[in-house]
């Protein structure tokens, strides 16, 4: 059976590879130290050794729309090219193409409508900077192929917080029982607090550094009951309009199991919202 | 009250080079010829299979053709597709980064929450 090599989850932010490629005047003063911890968090999944990665995320209005809009996809496609126009114009990422691995696609999509996941599927799919952002920050060879997992945290009405915890953990079982003898790392990407579009936008820290403190500690020592004790698909309004992708970080605290300690946890305060890295080495990894 | 059919249109827009210059120089007459031949336009089918129903309420029509992203925001456009869009139309008018940005949220500082629905 296959060996999960790491459990990792992530913010991802859109303005990593231009702040992080930029001299002289443009060079923002928090670009160092952004760079340094993006290559020590990079460097929990190297030594992993991965051969294949699952990547969850959430288009944002590229392929998905409003007139047939899934809750949970799985891409089942042997390449995925990669990033938008607008993410090209807003944020400086380059087109991508990255190779997928149809047979653990296939996997999870049987095993997870089996389990009572009614996921959809897609055999063309052309991923976002949710998927690009953290092979930009942790692979940036993009050299491994992937599957990726769109999760709807942007598009009410959206799954309950409980049922991305549930299928964070089908997916962690689906992975265990693949039978192949790869090494797959998991790697899931949210948000804190986040507003986009609103009133506490582009402020000097993320919108609600409160919350953003309760949920690193959280994610940290995946508390899921603590977690899921506060949040609800209402509550996420209120630290910040775009809070929802938050669930993506509860998905990944599912994947990782209740109440394990991440083995790598990190964070760096930045303006518009807060950046925080975790991994997971689950027992057998090494 | 077509809440979808404004999210249709910065989705529309937003992600075609083209129309986001043809809406930020004539928003009026992109919004006339938007409503007129694209809103009813189904995107994953065929020309000839498309809606019948789909029309803009005279408030959202005004916002739209007035570029009045607070006016979009109080009738609940999504909070993405308009930030992202207008982010496109007149960040480049701006000396400094982020500048634009930190307007359009002053611009909505007189709210507070519940922000308007933008459930579709």
């Amino acid at each position: 059976m296959a060996t999960i090599a790491a459990i990792i989850a992530s913010t991802h932010h859109p303005f990593y590879l231009r702040a992080s490629t930029a001299s002289g005047e443009d060079r923002p003063p928090f670009a160092d130290e952004w760079v340094a911890k993006i290559e020590a968090f990079r460097e929990t999944l190297t030594r992993a050794r991965p051969d294949v990665l699952v990547m969850v995320g959430s288009d944002h209005f590229h392929q998905l729309w409003l007139d047939n809009m899934p809750q949970f996809l799985v891409g089942k496609a042997p390449v995925y090219d990669a990033n938008y126009y607008n993410e090209e114009r807003e944020f400086g990422l380059p087109r991508m193409r990255l190779d997928g691995d149809e047979d653990l696609s296939a996997h999870l999509l049987r095993g997870g409508i089996d389990a009572g996941f009614d996921l959809a599927f897609s055999n063309e799919l052309r991923v976002d900077h949710s998927i690009t952002c953290p092979i930009i920050t942790l692979r940036p060879e993009a050299d491994l192929p992937i599957v990726p997992v769109y999760t709807n945290i942007f598009a009410p009405p959206m799954p309950q917080p409980t049922r991305f915890v549930e299928l964070g953990r089908a997916i962690r079982a689906l992975v265990e029982s693949w039978p192949s003898d790869k090494r797959v790392a998991i790697i899931g990407t949210g948000h804190l607090s986040l507003e986009l579009g609103g009133p506490r936008q582009f402020g000097p820290h993320g919108p609600d550094p409160e919350f953003d403190r309760k949920a690193v500690a959280w994610i940290a020592s995946s508390d899921l009951d603590a977690a899921l004790a506060e949040v609800s698909l209402d509550s996420l309004w209120q630290p910040g309009n775009a809070t929802h992708g938050f669930m993506d970080f509860m998905l990944m605290m599912g994947v990782a199991g209740k109440n394990v300690k991440a083995d790598y946890a990190d964070s760096l305060d930045l303006f518009h919202t807060m950046e925080a890295y975790f991994t997971w080495y689950p027992e057998g990894a090494s | 009250m077509s809440k979808y059919l404004v999210d249709k249109f910065l989705f529309t827009i937003d992600r075609d080079p083209d129309l986001v210059e043809r809406y930020r120089a004539d928003p009026r007459a992109t919004v006339a010829w938007w409503e007129a031949e694209q809103a009813n336009r189904i995107l994953n089918c065929h020309e000839g299979e498309h809606s019948t129903w789909l029309a803009f309420t005279d408030a959202e029509r005004a916002a739209l053709a007035a570029h009045d992203y607070v006016a979009l925001f109080e009738l609940g456009a999504h909070n993405f597709l308009l930030l992202t869009l207008f982010i496109a139309l007149f960040e480049r008018d701006y000396a400094e980064p982020l500048a634009f940005q930190r307007e359009f949220a002053a611009r909505l500082s007189h709210w507070s929450l519940p922000y308007p629905d933008i459930s579709t």
